[in-house]
Order: structure tokens, then C-alpha cells, then sequence
């Protein structure tokens, strides 16, 4: 197995993933496995996965995005993609993946914002929550 | 047998002379674009690069190169002088005649008569040509340059209040512009940590299929950095073009104007905006 791991933080009912490596396919293979399980060894209710340092992406790491969400979904779990680059959105959106089922916010503060005002709503509906309300 | 450069070198004062005399009858100086005495020493330089340059007898060598230079910096300058394309190429020209006629004093035999005159008009043809490519290139450069302002001037990014940005477009919408919309509206998504968005597209003359999907590529990309776009400005032929057209905005959030999209998203940050009552009353403009 590779020994490089991307560490997942628990804080309260939330896992932090902050991705500061290049993404390779064994890497995000790696952490959907790991990730998955810490939400079923928890019961971790949102996850917040950090791209701010996420330079390149190709259309596997952005299904891989998408996989984790739709997983974590099924384990009851949100995903929030928080600090995109630009140049990374541009990208996303001309491989035509616009994550549909994804929920974003600009910074990790605001993803925090948005994971908290959600355990006030009820949980449904793939549309993404206003920040703050 | 003397050769053409020292032929040219013997007689440089009246061929300046009958050539500036040439130079001045065109427009050129008439328009008072150009002064004599600069137009002067621009001539005597050029003839003696031009004689240096003649001396080495064949064509493209190295030492044609200041006279192609000399050239290119003149036409550069007389196209943004005003000058037109003709007026600048005549420059070169007007050359001939004076240079037919030292040729015709100095030679008896017409054999190299006409071998001298063909060689000269080749090189001057070549120069002339040389000078108007020179002329359009340095125009069109000017032209690009002023594309290029123009694009970046015409999309502006305001921050309309902290957390809200809007982006005004003006005029037509393509796919380079619109590059460029994206980037610089990202970029201070990025900078601000601004949540919404407002595309203002009151500006936009029309909306065909490839406007709306740049637009909605615009709304995508700042979706996935976390930022809501609200577009705003629809006008009624735009929102009958849409529907037409069969495009899809329903996962965007549309307004009529500016004013109802600002208004959406300061109640989306819980703001609101308050008359002022008097000093009584006033316990915070927001709340």
C-alpha cells in the first residue's frame, strides 16, 4: 500500500479534509477508502474538504469529488468543497463537470457556516443552502 | 566606370535637394505634420544608410539592416503622426526620380543605363514595400492594443457591500470576453471571500444560445468556488429570446434589475436596508 495518506481531522461532528499534495489516482482512491470509514467509525455528520491548494484537476479527481459526496451522502454525512481556485473551477466547468450534487463554499470558514446552519434545516433537497440562513 | 554609391556619395547634395523638393509636394508637409527641418535630417540620414548600404552591392546582407531599421521606426512614427499609408511609402518613392536623373547625366552607354535603373528600382521597390508593411503592422499593433484596453476596461468587478460583488457587462459577449469576465470575477470571489455574485447583463445588446452558455459557465465555475450568482438586468426581448431559445436558467437565480438582485442578496446575508427615522430611532442602519 502507498505509504503517502491524506489526514482526515475530526472536529466535533464534522471530518476536515485539507488536500495539500498533488491529487494522483491512488491518493484519492486511498482517501475515499478512509474517508468512508472514519464517517462509519464516527457517525460524522458533515465533511469539509479543502481544495485551496488543489492547482491541477483532471476529470478523474473531479469525479472523484463527486464520488465522495455521493458517498458520504449515503453514510449521512454532507460534503462541503470549500476554496476552489479559479483556475481549477474554469477547468471543472469545461471537462463539463459542474458537480451538481456538490455543495462549495469560498472559504473553510464559510463551509463551517454552511455545515452548522444545515443541522437546522431539514436535511433534503440536492440544491445547495444560502450561506448564513 | 564609376559605381552607383559613389555616383550617389558625388552628388549627395543635389539629389537631397531635388528629393526634398519632391517630399514637399505631396501632402504630407502641407498638413503641417511635419516640420522641414525635421523632415530634413530624416531624408539626409536615410541617404546615407542608403548609400552605405548600396556600397555592399547585394541584397539582404547584414548591412541593409539599419536602413530596414531606420525605415521601420519612420513609419512607426509617421503612422501615429497621422500620416497616410501613401504619404509614408512616397516617402521612399519620391526617391527615384531624382536617382533617374543623376543616372541619365552620368551615363552615355544605355546598356548600363538601364542595368543601373533596373538595380535601383528594385531596391527602392523593395524598401517602399518594406515601409507600408511597416506602416500597417505598427497600425495594427496600435489596434490590438486598444482591443485589449477596451476588454479589460469593460469588465470591471465592484464589490457592491462586503460579501456581495457585481460585475456590470457592457456590449457584446464572446467567447474571449467572456474568458475574461470569468477569470477576473473568480479572481475576486477569491480575493474578497464574496458569497454572491451579481451578473448584471443590462449592457448586453443580445442573448443568443452561446451568450447564455457562457453565462451559465460563469454562474458554474463561481458555484464551485462557493459564490452564488444572481443575474439581473433581463430585459423583455432578452427574456422572450431566452425562452425561445429554450435555454435553461432555471438553476439560476434571475432578477429584473440590479436594484431586486442586491436586494435578494443582502436579505440572503440578513441584512436590510432601513429609512432613517431620526436620531430617536436610529439604532443601527442594520441589523
Amino acid at each position: 500500500m502507498s505509504v503517502e495518506r491524506i489526514p482526515i481531522l475530526k472536529m466535533g461532528s464534522t471530518l476536515l479534509v485539507s488536500i495539500q499534495v498533488d491529487m494522483h489516482d491512488q491518493l484519492a482512491l486511498q482517501l475515499q477508502d478512509d474517508l468512508t470509514d472514519r464517517i462509519a467509525a464516527t457517525g460524522a455528520r458533515g465533511v469539509l474538504l479543502d481544495i485551496s491548494a488543489l492547482e491541477i484537476v483532471d476529470s478523474f479527481i473531479g469525479r472523484m469529488l463527486s464520488n465522495i459526496a455521493g458517498m458520504a451522502r449515503v453514510l449521512d454525512a454532507d460534503t462541503v468543497v470549500v476554496g476552489m481556485r479559479p483556475a481549477v473551477a474554469i477547468t471543472l466547468v469545461e471537462l463539463g463537470l459542474s458537480l451538481p450534487g456538490i455543495r462549495t463554499a469560498v472559504n473553510v470558514e464559510k463551509g463551517i457556516d454552511l455545515l452548522a446552519a444545515r443541522g437546522l434545516d431539514d436535511r433534503d433537497g440536492n440544491n445547495r443552502d444560502v450561506v448564513g440562513r | 566606370m564609376e559605381s552607383l554609391a559613389q555616383l550617389i556619395k558625388r552628388n549627395e547634395s543635389s539629389i537631397l535637394g531635388d528629393w526634398l523638393l519632391r517630399q514637399k509636394e505631396t501632402t504630407a508637409t502641407r498638413r503641417g505634420l511635419i516640420r522641414d527641418d525635421q523632415l530634413k535630417a530624416q531624408s539626409s540620414e536615410f541617404l546615407n544608410l542608403f548609400t552605405a548600404a548600396i556600397e555592399s552591392g547585394e541584397e539582404d546582407t547584414p548591412k541593409w539592416k539599419p536602413v530596414q531599421d531606420f525605415l521601420t521606426e519612420l513609419s512607426r512614427s509617421r503612422a501615429v503622426q497621422g500620416f497616410t499609408p501613401s504619404e509614408t511609402a512616397t516617402f521612399v518613392f519620391s526617391m527615384k526620380q531624382p536617382l533617374f536623373h543623376m543616372l541619365r547625366k552620368s551615363h552615355t552607354d544605355a546598356g548600363s543605363l538601364a542595368d543601373d535603373v533596373w538595380k535601383t528600382t528594385t531596391v527602392i521597390d523593395r524598401l517602399g514595400l518594406q515601409t507600408s508593411e511597416a506602416f500597417i503592422k505598427s497600425r495594427e499593433e496600435m489596434l490590438s492594443r486598444q482591443q485589449q484596453e477596451m476588454l479589460e476596461l469593460s469588465t470591471p468587478v465592484v464589490t457592491l457591500w462586503d460579501g456581495v460583488l457585481a460585475l456590470p457587462l457592457i456590449g457584446t459577449l464572446d467567447s474571449a470576453r467572456t474568458q475574461v469576465v470569468m477569470e477576473s470575477l473568480l479572481q475576486r470571489i477569491v480575493e474578497t471571500g464574496s458569497a454572491i455574485a451579481i451578473l448584471d447583463i443590462t449592457g448586453v445588446p443580445t442573448v443568443d444560445t452561446l451568450v447564455a452558455q457562457h453565462l451559465l459557465k460563469t454562474v458554474a465555475a463561481a458555484r464551485l468556488m462557493g459564490a452564488d450568482c444572481i443575474i439581473s438586468g433581463i430585459r423583455p426581448q432578452i427574456a422572450q429570446t431566452i425562452v425561445h431559445l429554450g435555454v435553461d436558467l432555471n438553476s439560476v437565480t434571475t432578477k429584473a434589475t440590479l436594484a431586486d438582485a442586491f436586494a435578494v442578496a443582502l436579505s440572503r446575508l440578513k441584512l436590510k436596508i432601513q429609512a432613517d427615522r431620526g436620531p430617536q430611532s436610529r439604532t443601527g442602519d442594520r441589523e
